[in-house]
């Protein structure tokens, strides 16, 4: 623990022998393309495939009209929601699959996609989701019984008669209108899947890019079963990831065709995903319009918050969510700070966009709350003339009142807020930094000091509340040591990048004494991994590491009982330190773990079991609330509304650390994932429903030109709960980094009237308000 | 209509018969089987298909295969000599300059041309160096700490420290 061991896996990644899933070639596979929709809501008259049949190479098309007659032309979202796997009648956001070709090699199946014609007719959208709602507009789930208009639920949670009371008799009240934008986890490797399908043994693996490969099996079994696919049958294979982020949970379309394809035809088939597809169809994550409200008093005392959202999900409801969670954890949105009124709304509406609302390394819907309540801080600050530091410094939970529970109900288990943000202060020098705007005012030149002081709530989670398709969201992980010492264990969760082959090891390593190295780490399998919910929303520490020490300490107690046996003394003579028992009193009569675990193979106490194994599913009790206090400091030019980001500092708390080189790589990238929604990123859609930026070329993912270079630092308050103390952290920076750049440049430009810009902010859109505003 | 190609891959010479419209990269993952070459977009974007064409850095995704006849490429699997690790490997290992691995074996190869026309390279320089090839998890910061330590090594100078500045 606390070592910065340098990574296992690192070894195959940097020589070219990582195995992802379009690295799978196996023999008689064909591949797959798909044809798409250029309009966002269209009738579908006909289908021509006769020329794309005549491609060389194309063995087959594949229709919505060939998926219905198995009833595989729908399938369910996580949320319940159902969508189309292909469609029979009716198009409903751009790019949704259409048909898919079959053929033997890559080259003759896009030549087939090429050659399918489509005759459609157009339909007047919805696309402004404000309009979704209107009278007049069109209902888009007439495939639902009844369903009237285009709203899909309504979510509310606080005392709202309290709140308006606190409101109606504050002395300052502030409120803005915030649009989190529809963004795109664009990892570097896209979705794709191998579908293999054996006939005589009837049996599917599917080589898959998921970040929760057992769930995956349960939800191909529950879509499949009717036609043979039982549980059993399926073995879901995640192998190297190349980044999830949140995007590699969900089921798309392509997946199930490629499955019912291999079904039908006895063969593997390929589907790998190219960018654009990717950004135009796959999941896009926010897309939340947030008004927020704060209610304080004139020297700065936070009273109460309101937020109202309307959430744009698109065509389905396809969020990965807890399941009895619409809005994700939105409700963490009271943030850091000590006051007992709040209420909170959200609608959520359909409009002709691709379906979505996951993550971006964010634990479900936290960046959308952190950004609310981290702007609307300053908002009030600014309103009154407070330094915002100082204001936040007033109204933080104090350490002594942990655990606290917020004003909707969540416990947060510990924090220091004090320490990380006058810590965080200290390393810009702070005053200093002001003392320094203040001068550059009096010149009329753009300086910004921007903070956010969030608290994250990761690790769900608690199997009273929290699961997914009812499947309880515990962890597991199962240690299996060898007669020689050395280990190998396996856990329900996936790594796309987050090291786990090296972290698990060092839990284990810490609870067992067997050296790190001498630990291999598999994951991924589901045919020999126990089952998990997998690796998202900052969950794997909180939840399978946590397993990794409680099934470490299985085997402790295990190993006490055969020292004791093999010492001939009581258990309760013995004593630990890491890697043997010792004899109280006399170190010298020892054993050593590895002595230990040859014992239990070659000569166990009698009545006891043999081996050396134990498996253990993680229920935790709690979520883990990790924080941080981060300060960006901006200089804008005043004639251009460039940006330039002189220094983020970011001092983060998840607890105890395992590895501080990966955690303080998890803050790198979730940083620079921070700054690109803040500055860069936006998908874009016109009146008609066309996306305006979906390709690497227009969706602009910051380079290492535009990530700044991050400074950061860390403070310790252990989790109480859980085993090892840790916190999760993966999705901390991205929840934190924009509000700080958001709340920077709003400080910059704040002399000239300005209290807020929709992120991302660009030089565009801040020359435009300082124009608007008169400033130049 | 195929067409014959000669072309040496990681010190191996190869005679191949390719559709005259095959992308490079698709001729070194499918028809060579060297899957360390990956693709991540398909607008000369991301910079995932990184090689060394003649000792130069290009995106495999935009060139044809016939457009590499009679040259030699340099792909991640042939980095390492003898077993022995290029500076860049080391220098991304030891500094955690990858997460998920994908962009890796681009950004090892991009960064090689850059050690090699200038072993010196500022901050800045290498920032704008790599700025065709994306990477997703790391935020660059290790990325620019590997390459200015595989340039120290190069260079023959003590090594920079690899611990985490993170107190």
């Amino acid at each position: 623990m606390g070592h910065s061991l340098k990574r296992k896996e690192d070894a195959r990644f940097i020589q070219g022998k990582g195995r992802y899933v379009d690295d799978v070639k196996l023999p008689g596979m064909l591949y797959m393309d798909i044809v798409r929709s250029p309009y966002a809501y269209a009738k579908i008259k006909n289908i021509n495939i006769d020329e794309a049949m005549k491609v060389p190479g194309v063995v087959a098309v594949v229709t919505g009209r060939d998926l219905e007659k198995y009833n595989l032309h729908w399938m369910p979202t996580l949320m319940s929601d159902t969508q189309m796997v292909l469609p029979t009648d009716t198009v409903m956001y751009q790019a949704q699959e259409v048909a898919a070709v079959i053929a033997t090699s890559k080259y003759a199946a896009r030549d087939g996609r090429e050659a399918v014609r489509v005759e459609y007719e157009p339909m007047k959208p919805v696309i402004d989701p404000f309009k979704s709602l209107d009278p007049d507009a069109p209902v888009l789930r007439t495939d639902k019984e009844g369903k009237k208009d285009n709203h899909i639920w309504n979510w509310k949670v606080g005392d709202k008669e309290k709140t308006d009371d606190v409101f109606s008799k504050a002395e300052v009240v502030v409120k803005e209108q915030m649009h989190i934008p529809r963004i795109h986890v664009a990892s570097i490797e896209t979705c794709g899947c191998v579908a293999d399908y054996d006939k005589v043994n009837n049996h599917l693996t599917m080589y898959m890019t998921t970040q929760a490969p057992h769930a995956i099996r349960t939800v191909i079994a529950l879509v499949a079963g009717h036609v043979g696919l039982t549980e059993e049958k399926i073995r879901v294979i995640s192998p190297d990831i190349g980044g999830g982020f949140g995007g590699k949970v969900p089921v798309y379309p392509g997946y199930v065709i490629a499955i019912a394809v291999s079904f039908l035809v006895g063969k593997p088939v390929k589907w790998i995903e190219d960018r654009s597809e990717n950004l135009q169809a796959d999941s896009f994550a926010r897309d939340y319009h947030i008004t927020a409200e704060m209610a304080g008093t004139k020297d700065g005392k936070i009273l109460g918050t309101r937020f109202k959202i309307l959430a744009d999900h698109g065509y389905t409801d396809a969020s990965a969510n807890p399941s009895k969670f619409p809005t994700g954890m939105f409700s963490i949105a009271t943030g850091s700070y000590d006051y007992d009124a709040t209420y909170m709304e959200c609608d959520a509406v359909y409009t002709n966009k691709p379906p979505g609302g996951v993550a971006y390394r964010c634990s479900f819907r936290v960046t959308e709350a952190v950004h609310a309540i981290e702007r609307i801080t300053d908002r009030f600050a600014l309103e009154i003339g407070k330094d915002p530091a100082e204001l936040r410094l007033q109204n933080f939970i104090k350490k002594e009142d942990f655990p606290w529970k917020s004003p909707t109900g969540w416990i947060y288990d510990s924090g220091d807020y004090h320490k990380g943000l006058l810590k965080a202060m200290d390393a810009v020098d702070y005053h200093q930094l002001r003392a320094e705007q203040a001068e550059k005012r009096k010149r009329g030149e753009l300086m910004g000091i921007g903070l956010s002081t969030f608290t994250e709530v990761v690790g769900a989670g608690p199997s009273k509340d929290f699961d997914i398709l009812g499947i309880k969201m515990f962890d597991s992980a199962e240690i299996r040591v060898h007669p020689t010492g050395k280990a190998i264990a396996r856990f329900g969760t996936k790594s796309q990048g987050q090291g786990h082959e090296t972290t698990y090891a060092q839990i284990i390593a810490e609870e067992l004494g067997i050296p790190a190295e001498n630990i291999a780490i598999e994951e991924g399998d589901t045919d020999t991994a126990p089952y998990g919910l997998g690796t998202y929303a900052s969950r794997s520490t909180p939840t399978a590491g946590a397993a990794a020490a409680v099934a470490a300490r299985k085997l402790r107690d295990k190993a006490r009982k055969i020292a004791a046996y093999l010492l001939e003394v009581s258990e309760d003579d013995l004593e630990w330190e890491p890697g043997k028992f010792f004899v109280k009193g006399a170190p010298e009569k020892s054993k050593t773990i590895q002595e230990i675990v040859f014992a239990s193979y070659t000569n166990h106490p009698p009545g006891m079991e043999a081996g050396f194994e134990a498996t253990h599913y993680y229920d935790p009790p709690n979520l883990t609330f990790p924080s941080g206090a981060y300060i960006c400091v901006v200089d804008i030019d005043k004639e251009t509304g460039a940006i330039h980001v002189r220094r983020f500092v970011a001092i983060d708390d998840c607890g105890n650390i395992i590895n501080p080189m990966i955690v303080q790589g998890q803050v790198h990238g979730g940083l620079t994932q921070g700054i690109a929604p803040a500055m860069y990123e936006e998908l874009i859609y016109d009146e008609a429903g066309n996306i305006l930026n979906g390709t690497f070329m227009d969706y602009l993912v910051p380079t290492a030109v535009e990530s700044p270079k991050w400074e950061t630092g860390h403070t310790v308050t252990p989790s109480p709960h859980h085993p090892i103390g840790a916190k999760g952290v993966g999705e901390s920076p991205t929840v934190g980094a924009p509000p700080a750049i958001a709340n920077a440049i709003v400080d910059a430009l704040s002399p000239y009237g300005i209290t807020h810009l929709d992120i991302p902010i660009t030089p565009f859109k801040v020359w435009k308000a300082l124009k608007e505003k008169g400033a130049i | 209509m195929l067409k014959e190609i000669s072309i040496t891959v990681n010190g191996q010479q190869h005679t191949l018969e390719v559709e005259p419209r095959l992308l490079l990269v698709h001729m070194i993952r499918e028809l060579l089987n060297l899957t360390g070459t990956h693709i991540g977009c398909d607008t000369s974007s991301c910079g995932a298909c990184t090689i060394l064409l003649d000792g130069k850095s290009i995106k495999s995704c935009t060139v044809l295969a016939v457009q590499a006849n009679g040259k030699s490429i340099t792909t991640i699997e042939g980095v390492a000599q003898d077993g022995q690790l290029s500076p860049l490997q080391e220098g991304f290992k030891e500094n955690h300059g990858l997460h998920c691995g994908f962009c890796t074996p681009g950004m090892i190869l991009r960064a090689t041309e850059l050690l090699a026309n200038n072993p010196n390279p500022t901050e800045e320089e290498i920032r704008w160096g790599i700025a065709g090839n994306l990477c997703r998890c790391t935020g660059y910061n290790n990325i620019v700490k590997a390459i200015q330590y595989a340039g120290a090594k190069i260079r023959g100078e003590e090594l920079p420290s690899t611990e985490p500045e993170f107190v």
